[in-house]
């Protein structure tokens, strides 16, 4: 938009781009500092969002700039894309979304390092460092791209849950990665060459699909935390290609961010970045499991009626809620029975492990979505010193986080995995379908102590029948 | 000193800012700062308007627009559905 400016202004526009830059990163940065409060989380996002504005306007006038109807054609398309996607989506369905926009992410980095490479009819030309980046912008970008809609896919049952894999495939990968950083080598020093171009592409988008594939279902959350830093990455070597400040340090914060948050999720699950990524575990594995006690195995039940009794006079109540709880679409009736609860003078919390649900704090978005205030909400480390005051823990669609063999069965797949304590509180009830194991495909101990009681059947339909029964007490 | 080594500290000093940033984040938020940093990511949607709006053959163009729709998508649709997220954390006593 250079060119409706007087000259006047014109000469002074490069460098008052550059302190605009500097504005909108400082946006992101607030921003993300925001993020991190649940009372300024959404200002921070705002904040964010605006500084993503503020940067594509001064864009508009960069002086490479000489026509928009593409430009408009683009912008137009994808908000509609990006508006539909964002309204629609359910929020159980979260981490597929993200995927998919980290997935468009990724791909769009590759694609404006690979533009800017076109531009030039003879590659030559273009700096070392240049190319470099580029190449490195293209491996990162659609691997980034490839890997995302492959989580998606595992993630949306498309595509097996199970871990796909097969002896050496992690020994071809890891070959397969050095391979294309020998030959992003010989692009640079010889661009010129087309071939050398295409297989880098061609690698790269096969790496993204045969490195998500080997990985289980239950460890997606932390491939889409580790994709959503690569699409950081990738941003800010599209920012080197270009010699664009934002780019380079926006991608940055994104990376950084991102490989955090991966190890957070990492060290909630007790496993090593390593083990996820060349593990291959997780899925309906039926990995060795040994339930130690292998005595008596006799569990027993209870109903709504005689569960309505034992919560409405307990003086505590702590409910642990789990991904099955998600998917029976049973958030909004929980918190029903909570009102109630409390209208009787009976303290309710939520006891959240970090992993519940399908990513870390899902189970809270969850939770919120049903009006539950989040000062209900506690983290593990929060609430694990108050079970031993809990009259009555419900623990719905939940398994995995409440197993005891984390702690006492250093053969089970999941030992050493921080976990909620609910076996130290006075009574447990699991809602459950059926006794059927978890996500690590492993048996649980405590549906069969003495201290818990099963109530068997849809989430929904139980805490309904529960619900219904409360008004009898 | 060049212009890459001068990038190269910006990047390094950005990583830094981007680690202390998330390191003081509790579980609760998780899941809308990865959607909302992953909006932040699609910031390449500058290096799309700039590959777009030049002079360039049809290649170019066409990588361009593609560039543009995909980042845009990451953009709006990471920050509204983030934004969607968020509005639902509530305070016990807030206002509906």
């Amino acid at each position: 938009m250079s060119q409706f400016l007087p000259d006047y202004i014109v000469t002074y526009l490069p460098d008052a781009i550059q302190l605009i830059y500097l504005i909108a990163t400082a946006f992101f940065i607030r921003g993300l500092k925001l993020l991190g409060s649940p009372a300024t989380a959404r200002k921070g996002n705002q904040l964010a969002a605006t500084g993503m504005l503020i940067g594509i306007i001064v864009t508009l006038f960069d002086q490479q700039i000489v026509s928009f109807e593409w430009i408009i054609v683009g912008v137009l398309t994808g908000s509609l894309i990006g508006i539909i996607l964002a309204k629609k989506v359910a929020m159980t369905a979260m981490p597929e979304l993200v995927a998919v926009f980290n997935g468009f992410g990724g791909g769009a980095s590759a694609l404006v390092a690979w533009g800017e490479l076109s531009k030039f009819a003879d590659p030559i030309v273009m700096e070392a460092s240049g190319l470099v980046t580029t190449g490195l912008s293209i491996f990162i970008g659609s691997l980034t791209l490839t890997g995302s809609f492959v989580a998606f896919g595992k993630l949306k049952g498309f595509i097996s849950g199970n871990a796909i894999t097969f002896p050496g495939l992690n020994f071809i990968n890891i070959a397969s990665m050095i391979g294309v950083v020998a030959l992003i080598g010989v692009f640079t020093y010889d661009p010129t060459n087309q071939t050398v171009f295409w297989i880098i592409l061609g690698l790269s988008l096969l790496i993204g699909i045969t490195s998500v594939i080997p990985i289980g279902g239950a460890d997606m959350p932390v491939v889409i935390s580790l994709l959503n830093s690569y699409s950081g990455l990738a941003a800010s070597m599209a920012g080197f290609v270009l010699g664009n400040n934002l780019l380079i340090v926006s991608g940055a914060l994104v990376g950084a961010a991102g490989l955090i948050l991966t190890q957070i999720m990492c060290k909630a699950m007790n496993r090593s970045l390593f083990n996820v990524v060349f593990g291959s575990f997780g899925g309906d594995s039926s990995s060795g499991q040994d339930s130690g006690s292998g005595g008596d195995k006799t569990v027993r039940e209870t109903s709504a009626t005689d569960l309505a009794i034992q919560v409405a006079y307990a003086s505590k109540v702590v409910i642990v809620p789990g991904y099955g709880l998600a998917v029976a679409q049973a958030q909004h009736i929980i918190k029903e029975v909570a009102t109630k609860l409390e209208e009787r003078g009976v303290q309710v919390k939520y006891g959240i492990h970090p992993v519940a649900g399908r990513m870390p704090g899902h189970m809270n978005v969850l939770l919120a979505e049903a009006d539950v205030p989040y000062d209900q909400l506690y983290d593990m480390d929060q609430i694990n010193p108050e079970f031993a005051s809990t009259d009555v823990v419900l623990v719905i669609g939940a398994n995995d986080v409440v197993n005891p063999m984390a702690k006492t069965s250093p053969g089970s797949p999941i030992y050493g995995m921080p976990i909620l304590n609910v076996d130290e509180a006075k009574r447990t009830i699991v809602f459950k379908r059926s006794l059927s194991f978890g996500y690590a495909g492993i048996d649980n101990p405590l549906f069969y102590t003495e201290k818990n009681q099963m109530f068997f059947g849809d989430a929904k339909k139980s805490l309904q029948a529960l619900n219904e029964a409360l008004n009898d007490v | 000193m060049s212009i890459l080594i001068f990038s190269l500290f910006i990047f390094v000093l950005a990583c830094f800012i981007g680690f202390e940033l998330i390191s003081k984040v509790p579980p609760t938020l998780h899941t809308p700062l990865m959607s909302g940093a992953n909006a932040i990511s699609g910031i390449t949607i500058v290096g799309a308007l700039i590959v777009t709006g030049g002079e360039g053959g049809l290649l170019t163009q066409v990588l361009g627009v593609a560039a543009i729709i995909f980042a845009t998508i990451n953009v709006v649709g990471g920050f509204m559905v983030t934004d969607r997220m968020l509005e639902m954390f509530k305070k016990k006593g807030d206002d509906k």
